[in-house]
């Protein structure tokens, strides 16, 4: 078996990269840039300066580019990505990597509410906190945060992984559908129909192979307890009919 | 939408630069409520026991006529300073509550925007940007100030319907979000004798509080009651004489974030209306919890 490619360093090796600086051009100016970039190309290291906050930087990029943002980024950042890798030195707002594809967007601050929302695919890894509903409606994404998820994560969530270094908040998993959620602290609370699930060689496995993926060594994968749906949701009962 | 910025000042050297760092973040929010504009700022108090009422009257208003009537009827020294359409009315402090009254006969066109010892609150139809510049924000020196910029969802877009709201004395709130179930609660407080001036389900929630504090909560129990009253979305920032206060509803689908140094205390709806801060890039960061009460307050 070869070994899980290294995605959080893969990206950064190449040509010297072309900067990008909001200070003087605008949001368009740089997605435009960015999407303009065809796979094969020979400039695909891109780096951002004075992002201060604006929204959906470094969006739509169908490439395997890498680009590197020196700053705290607003909503939507790296929204619907593929292939691409994203870098942010600093935070990010409201969904970062939403709907993304496939690619790799590394946050190196704290992500704020619905990161990785609806995304299919790719690798989302958080440095430090996600704020609340993180992964909330995933269909295959893989989610990586090395510190705490807030309120109401993987809100029916459907497909993928939601790996948690720390703690998770208040309703974890509620309505969930499918995909694996394996949190090594506390769970505030779960969600209604998500559940406890036994831990098994496949799922420590799992969480390996993410681990290793996100560039992240020497974790314990036994630290880890699963929890997933219940499936009570699926179909309608009538006996559940009073309580609609 | 829309947007709520808010700066304490924890240093007090910064204090001549609040309303310039207050005016440049309320800019910022102009995507998010472009349509009206307010803030409340809380300057030094006046000479000792001088309160100020702030006042919108319509244009040509003769403030000079107010003045000499409101000082006659009182009994008490009377100072008026126009800035924009809005008049700051100080009086001495132990007669705010009859100089309020007598406000609304003398002059029944204007309306009271706000009371306090320090709370100064104007609000207008039009840009932030040119809300800010009609009143003098950029100069304006003080503590701490919280604005909010308006995108009206479900009231008239009127001065009357602009944030903050005046929920006391030297208290006041801003508000993004909407509640389900203001016109029952306006009906309860309509009944416990509170008028109010708009269909806004902001000066409902402003009313809650005020009618709260006024049954002997203080302001952490008033907002925490709040979570159980208040149907809906909301995070709401409120003003008071000696610092701020955040609440943000359990689902917390509005936004907040907050940035925090040795020097002060900024909130914004988006880390747009704090990159410009000083200092801002070693400052703590974070996204109030839902339904939990912050506050942050000057001892002084």
């Amino acid at each position: 078996m070869t070994p899980a490619p290294n995605l959080a360093t893969a990206g950064l090796a190449g040509p010297e990269a072309e900067t990008i600086d909001l200070g003087t051009d605008s949001v368009r100016d740089l997605n435009s840039r960015l999407q303009a970039v065809q796979p094969g190309a020979n400039a695909t290291r891109f780096h951002v300066l004075n992002p201060a906050g604006r929204h959906a930087l470094a969006v739509g990029l169908t490439a395997p580019l890498s680009v590197e943002i020196d700053g705290h980024a607003g909503y939507y950042c790296a929204g619907m990505n593929a292939l691409a890798s994203v870098t942010v030195n600093g935070n990010t707002g409201i969904g970062v990597a939403e709907n993304m594809m496939s690619g790799f967007v590394h946050v190196k601050g704290d992500a704020g509410a619905s990161a990785g929302a609806t995304a299919h695919g790719g690798m989302l890894l958080v440095e430090g906190n996600a704020a609340s509903r993180c992964g909330i409606s995933m269909k295959g994404i893989d989610i990586v945060v090395k510190g705490s998820v807030g309120a109401m994560s993987a809100f029916m969530a459907q497909a993928g992984t939601l790996i948690v270094l720390g703690d998770a908040g208040d309703a974890l998993g509620d309505s969930i559908y499918e995909a694996r959620l394996y949190v090594r602290g506390t769970v505030k609370s779960l969600g209604a129909d998500c559940i406890e699930k036994p831990m098994r060689d496949e799922h420590r496995a799992e969480i390996a192979e993410k681990l290793a993926a996100a560039g992240i060594t020497g974790v314990d994968v036994g630290a880890f307890r699963r929890y997933g749906s219940a499936r009570g949701l699926y179909n309608f009962h009538v006996d559940n009919a009073g309580a609609y | 939408m829309c947007g709520i910025v808010g700066l304490f000042l924890k240093n007090p050297a910064l204090e001549p630069d609040l309303g310039r760092h207050l005016a440049a973040m309320l800019e910022m929010m102009t995507d998010r409520g472009p349509d009206s504009a307010g803030f409340a700022v809380y300057g030094q108090p006046g000479a000792d026991g001088v309160g100020k009422i702030t006042l919108r009257v319509a244009p040509g208003f003769d403030h000079a006529a107010l003045q000499a009537a409101l000082a006659d009827k009182l009994g008490a020294a009377v100072e008026i300073t126009p800035r924009g359409t809005h008049l700051v009315v100080e009086v001495p402090e132990d007669v705010i509550e009859a100089a309020t009254a007598a406000i609304g006969t003398l002059a029944p066109g204007a309306s009271v925007v706000s009371a306090g010892r320090r709370m100064e609150v104007y609000k207008e139809v039009g840009l932030p940007a040119d809300v800010a510049r009609a009143f003098g924000l950029a100069g304006m020196a003080g503590s701490h100030g919280i604005g909010h910029t308006r995108m009206a969802t479900e009231s008239a877009v009127t001065t009357a319907g602009a944030h903050p709201f005046s929920t006391g004395l030297d208290q006041c709130l801003v508000h993004n979000g909407s509640l389900s179930n203001h016109n029952q609660l306006r009906r309860r407080l309509k009944r416990e004798g509170q008028s109010f001036e708009t269909e806004n389900d902001s000066e409902v929630a402003a009313g809650y509080l005020t009618s709260r504090l006024a049954k002997g909560d203080n302001l952490g129990e008033a907002l925490t009651a709040a979570l159980v009253d208040l149907d809906g979305f909301f995070t709401f920032v409120v003003g008071t004489e000696t610092g701020f206060g955040v609440l943000r509803d359990p689902i917390a689908c509005k936004p907040a974030v907050m940035a925090e140094t040795d020097d002060w205390v900024a909130f914004g709806s988006e880390f747009r209306a704090l990159a410009a801060l000083p200092g801002i890039e070693t400052a703590r960061l974070f996204e109030p919890e839902p339904a939990t009460v912050y506050f942050w307050e000057r001892h002084q």
